[in-house]
């Protein structure tokens, strides 16, 4: 058995480390944490984000003091009464709203850095799999919490991506993929209304964000073993990197402190990343708050443009030139293809993609892809617009498919 | 520095992505509508009229722009405003669909060439003509044979320009220009005005039933019920609200709104009042916003300070 | 020893997986539409006073009914209900990709679907975009000059045999 020291004072430095450890717990979660040194301000992207869904926590917890889940007073309950009436309840909205919508494009970058710099292979699996597992519950949650106002939009959008679990048509492969019933069942009514509200809402301010922060728990445990990657992807022996550190040979080391080295670095850039953050807040949150959804719901009235949120955009172009079965096919592709990424790159190389061969250009194809997605995705489907959608979701598909044989090119050379 | 050349690249590529999709991509999904700056000449009239109508429009508009030159009486002008009062007398009575506007502030909320075309034509002013076979069917189309000469009409809007004016609060603006069809719940207020407060439940109940019985009327005659406007400053861009309300034809064709010919004066008043109701963090947002930031500059200042004590031996 | 410790435990987690099945199933059957959801779906529709070529909207367990009167000189289809001497279309004005409610153009005699450019003819039947099938005609019975949604009638019967729609 432990030994515990009697005269210890309750709560008392030593009182607590017998008890809890916490010494150990400080070194090995955080001055103990080694993070390589030769890294740049996109390795700060998990901390904005970890921050970014703080400030969605917290103006969530003020907006679910006010908010009213019925279809009758749901609109009003934000629009007046959060907006009007509660001391600073726009001010709230407003950071929910805007960080909803921001903490996507961090989550994109987040995951593009990881792809540019081969951080999701050679022991990093988990982490990229947890973290596309990730934003695939940010989705569900982004897309639960755009039903609640129960504008235009919520209406519209929950009426076309519920409609997608219909599944294929029931000519296809003799209808074993065909859900009759199963919208009904997952809206709780024949179109969305009450049923449907009440059960997005629970989803949105329970559920969901029980299982994102399990998630993140995974995500963060998944990284401390491998450890996280650096610039040039060069292999570190940690522990002899560690020594040297401890010696104090910081130059020569080649890794830092989580707390406070590493942590200094994500603070500034947090900094910076809150001045742009708030100015959208106060002066710029348009592209966040889709002026359509500030008409009430209507389910007699189809707005002229529907559209999902930006960050949806490039998933939705991928559905869209298709016909049903075969754009419920592309889209599906869609969903997975990022997932499998450490698979499809059969390339035992860890390096920036500049530094890659034919990956430099898989790479930046794909984010002109993405971007050229996203674009034509809210365009209307007209003309030449939905000429360039189909390509760009003919390309999208293309370089998965190509990307084992790229990399596997790359092994030889 | 190389981080500055990664920043660049992020922003640039987070740039390009927002311009498509929401400049670009707004400019291509709405059609694009000049302003007029509140000048009613029936330009825009003519120009979007069928062929089979625009010689109609051409002319009518002609004999406005004639009218308006005309120098106009104003005392004798007050003499003949005392048949508008018939209608225009504050009853709160519904008559042909809608209930004729109060016109205490009509000299400073309408334009005086659209208050000539008005008198003149009230379905052609206000550019509905489309909802009728013969002009004279409009609720206020008795007043072509109440008001009849170019001089009477330009006597009449001198009157108007010159007594009916006077400081309103946003919210007598909107009520005069837009409260008898649209209600504004945020405002309290439907199509009979304010909404009191009431005692007990059967009175609160009898007039929500007059006020239905008035938005049946309103329905009837419009063909829709005509939105709440409560919010709709946030559900439509300045620009469509400016564009539309000048000339509601342009950006939705066919629809039974009719011009209110407001002067730029009224609008803003209108928009106030819009605001009020749809938005009123506005200045709050402006006020707090700037030491928000300036709050996160400095702590910026101060992070960049503790980042450089700490990295400062390790390179 | 060792064996058979591990049989129990078997027994006693397969044993607390029925018992997660069970509650699963609870689960789900919470999840359906309520009884009151179910059986509020019936609508009777007057479909004498419609006029040929203009489009009337009513409402159906929340879903928009189109009725268009077809003119007595357009050819004649197998998707058009006989009422009174008339020939109406009665479908669910939800468009067949992605439900969104198309638009009817009277002059052009079709249904334009603003979300992602599907077009329908005045039958209904889809002939441009990415709509999968024609609209759906709900479940009807004839009765008089009238129709009740939500029930079905023979004529319906014969449509859904026909496969000239799903079941909705």
């Amino acid at each position: 058995m432990a030994h515990f020291d009697e005269k210890a004072k309750p709560f008392s430095h030593k009182w607590l480390n017998e008890r809890m450890a916490v010494d150990t717990v400080k070194k090995v979660l955080s001055t103990e944490y080694w993070i390589p040194k030769d890294i740049n301000f996109l390795w700060a992207m998990g901390m904005i984000l970890a921050a970014t869904f703080g400030l969605l926590i917290i103006s969530g917890i003020f907006l679910l003091m006010y908010y009213q889940p019925s279809v009758d007073s749901a609109f009003d309950s934000v629009n007046y009464t959060i907006m009007n009436e509660v001391g600073y309840g726009w001010l709230w909205r407003h950071i929910h709203g805007v960080a909803a919508s921001v903490v996507f494009l961090v989550i994109y970058i987040h995951m593009f850095t990881g792809i540019y710099y081969g951080s999701y292979k050679r022991g990093r699996e988990m982490i990229w799999l947890s973290g596309m597992l990730l934003f695939v519950l940010f989705s569900a949650e982004a897309f639960s919490g755009y039903m609640l106002p129960w504008g235009q939009m919520s209406y519209w959008a929950g009426m076309v991506i519920t409609n997608l679990f219909e599944g294929f048509s029931p000519t296809i492969a003799g209808g074993v993929a065909n859900f009759p019933g199963f919208v009904e069942w997952l809206r709780g009514d024949y179109v969305p209304g009450q049923a449907f509200l009440t059960r997005f809402f629970m989803l949105h301010v329970f559920l969901l964000p029980l299982v994102i922060i399990a998630v993140i728990v995974l995500h963060f445990a998944t990284l401390r073993i491998p450890h996280v990657n650096n610039q040039h992807g060069k292999e570190i022996d940690f522990d002899e990197a560690a020594k040297l550190y401890k010696e104090g040979k910081k130059k020569e080391s080649k890794v830092i402190p989580f707390n406070p080295v590493f942590l200094s670095k994500d603070v500034f850039v947090m900094g910076v990343y809150f001045i742009l953050f708030f100015y959208l807040v106060f002066f710029h949150f348009e592209f966040a708050m889709d002026p359509v959804n500030f008409d009430p719901a209507d389910g007699l009235k189809t707005p002229a443009h529907i559209y999902p949120e930006w960050y949806f955009l490039w998933s939705y172009e991928i559905l869209r030139p298709f016909n049903k079965d075969l754009g419920l096919i592309a889209f599906g592709f869609a969903q997975v293809a990022f997932f499998l990424l450490p698979f499809l790159d059969k390339s035992p190389v860890v390096a920036p993609a500049n530094k890659r061969g034919l990956f430099k250009v898989w790479f930046w194809v794909m984010i002109v892809d993405m971007i050229v997605l996203t674009v034509m995705g809210k365009l209307p489907p007209e003309g030449i617009w939905t000429v360039i959608g189909l390509v760009a979701a003919l390309v999208f598909i293309a370089l998965f498919v190509a990307l084992p044989f790229i990399t596997k090119f790359e092994k030889k050379a | 520095m190389k981080e500055f050349k990664i920043l660049a690249v992020v922003v640039i590529l987070s740039l390009i992505t927002y311009w498509g999709v929401e400049p670009f991509a707004h400019s291509q999904m709405h059609k694009h509508v000049e302003g007029h700056n509140f000048v009613y000449d029936g330009a825009a009239d003519i120009a979007e009229a069928t062929t089979e109508k625009a010689a109609a429009k051409k002319a009518f508009w002609g004999e406005v722009n004639q009218i308006a030159k005309l120098p106009g009486n104003a005392a004798a002008g007050e003499a003949l405003f005392g048949t508008c009062m018939g209608c225009h007398n504050g009853a709160g009575i519904n008559m042909g669909g809608v209930i004729p506007p109060v016109l205490d502030h009509a000299g400073s909320l309408y334009d005086k060439k659209y208050l000539i075309a008005l008198i003149k034509d009230p379905a052609m002013a206000s550019n509905v003509d489309h909802k009728y076979a013969v002009t004279m069917m409009h609720p206020m189309g008795a007043v072509q044979a109440m008001v009849t000469t170019p001089q009477q009409i330009a006597d009449v809007v001198a009157y108007i320009k010159a007594k009916k004016v006077g400081k309103m609060t946003p919210q007598a603006a909107y009520e005069e220009a837009c409260g008898r069809c649209h209600a504004n719940r945020y405002g309290n207020l439907t199509q009979l005005g304010e909404t009191p407060k009431f005692k007990t439940e059967k009175e609160a109940l009898a007039h929500k039933l007059k006020v239905l019985d008035e938005q049946a009327l309103v329905e009837k005659y419009m063909g829709k019920l005509p939105p709440d406007l409560s919010i709709m400053i946030r559900a439509r861009s300045e620009h469509f609200m400016e564009t539309f309300i000048e000339n509601p034809q342009t950006q939705l064709p066919g629809t039974s709104m009719p011009r209110v010919g407001l002067t730029k004066e009224g609008y803003e008043q209108v928009k106030a009042y819009l605001e009020e109701t749809g938005d009123p963090s506005k200045e709050a947002r402006h006020a707090i916003g700037p030491w928000v930031i300036l709050f996160f500059v400095i702590f910026t200042v101060l992070a960049y300070l503790w980042k450089k004590h700490h990295w400062k031996d390790l390179h | 020893m060792s064996n058979r410790r591990d049989f129990m435990g078997m027994a006693l987690g397969s044993f607390a997986a029925l018992g997660a099945l069970g509650a699963l199933y609870a689960a789900k059957r919470t999840w359906d539409p309520l009884p009151s959801v179910k059986s509020a779906g019936f609508t009777t529709i007057d479909l004498s006073p419609a006029q040929e070529n203009v489009l009337v909207t009513e409402k159906w367990r929340g879903k928009p009914i189109f009725i268009l009167k077809q003119p007595a000189n357009a050819p004649k289809s197998d998707r058009e209900i006989h009422v009174a001497g008339g020939r109406y279309l009665v479908v669910v004005g939800l468009c067949t990709h992605l439900g969104c409610i198309p638009a009817y153009v009277a002059d052009k005699k079709q249904f334009k679907c603003a979300c992602h450019g599907g077009e329908f003819d005045s039958l209904g039947v889809n002939t441009f975009g990415p709509p999968p099938r024609p609209l759906d005609i709900p479940p009807f019975k004839i009765s008089g000059t009238s129709v009740i949604l939500g029930e079905t009638g023979p004529e319906y019967e014969k449509m859904l045999a026909a496969g000239l729609t799903l079941k909705v």
